[in-house]
């Protein structure tokens, strides 16, 4: 009826739709056989890291400049959302060989 | 002195196994015994962990029994399911009574101890108790065992008795 005034609204959503999945993503990090995959992985801030556990053991994904700290009981998974840019070089508390790093750009 | 010659004892207890069983010596661990071998030592070394966490005096030493209880833990709770799984019923064997007995000494041993004497006669004994039970892993019992799942969880069980062996190491160096 009016569509003069809806045009705008509706491909504003239609936008923002579009947008914000592509800006926001899910990235898997796996933990397997005391091995965590990918190594290394290039994400950006806003990001969702989904942390997945495959092992019976429990992990930690910890990283060394203290900015974040997840545990994971066995076959667990947990999320964190990425608040910080920089090369975070993260490992496992309880299995210091585990180590892996992370890009997170701005 | 002593931790070394218990470790040699480990070691040769668990690689000469089989010659203790006289007549058979030929023969290599069944499933079964495999299995109450793997369970037995991991009990060994949660009991361990827990005397630790009672007396030990350090920071790092009590965050490395906590580690010991809760991955050794893991592998025997997962090693109870397998044998249920495959309807084996674990077979006690002369390696396992020998492994057994050895340890109760070795926890009265530590029971003597306190404080700093304490922590390092412990990290000692964790560092050669690993490395023998990682070389019975290794020569022994992975090649001997037969079902492929075992297999799969002894190999899985090396990799981070190996881990522990490294961390057991640092936090040895550590103490010094």
């Amino acid at each position: 009826m009016m569509p003069g005034r809806l045009a705008p609204i509706a491909l504003a959503v239609i936008a923002l739709s579009m947008v914000v999945p592509a800006r926001a993503a899910t990235i898997e990090i796996t933990m397997e056989n005391l091995v965590i995959s990918p190594a290394e992985v290039s994400a950006k801030v806003g990001d969702t890291i989904s942390w997945i556990n495959k092992d019976f053991f429990a992990h930690t994904a910890t990283a060394k400049n203290g900015d974040f700290d997840v545990t994971l009981p066995p076959k667990k998974s947990a999320t964190s959302v990425l608040k910080k840019a920089g090369t975070v070089e993260y490992y496992c508390r309880y299995h210091p060989n585990m180590k892996a790093t992370l890009k997170i750009e701005p | 002195m002593f931790i070394r010659w218990s470790a040699a004892v480990a070691a040769a207890i668990l690689l000469s196994g089989p010659a203790l069983q006289g007549a058979t010596a030929a023969d290599k661990p069944t499933d079964p015994q495999i299995a109450h071998i793997a369970y037995t030592a991991g009990v060994i070394d949660i009991n361990a962990a827990k005397q630790a966490l009672k007396k030990a005096k350090s920071k790092d030493v009590k965050a490395f029994a906590e580690d010991m209880l809760r991955d050794h833990e893991a592998v025997n709770k997962q090693a109870l399911a397998l044998v249920k799984k495959l309807n084996v019923t674990p077979e006690d064997n002369d390696i396992s009574k020998a492994l057994s007995k050895q340890a109760s000494d070795k926890l009265a041993e530590l029971d003597k101890l306190s404080g700093a004497a304490f922590d390092k006669a412990y990290v000692a004994n964790e560092v050669a108790y690993h490395k023998a039970v990682n070389s019975a892993l290794e020569t022994q019992l992975i090649p001997s065992a037969s079902n492929a799942e075992l297999k799969s969880l002894l190999q899985t069980g090396l990799k981070i008795f190996q881990g522990h062996q490294q961390h057991a190491e640092h936090v040895a160096a550590e103490l010094k």
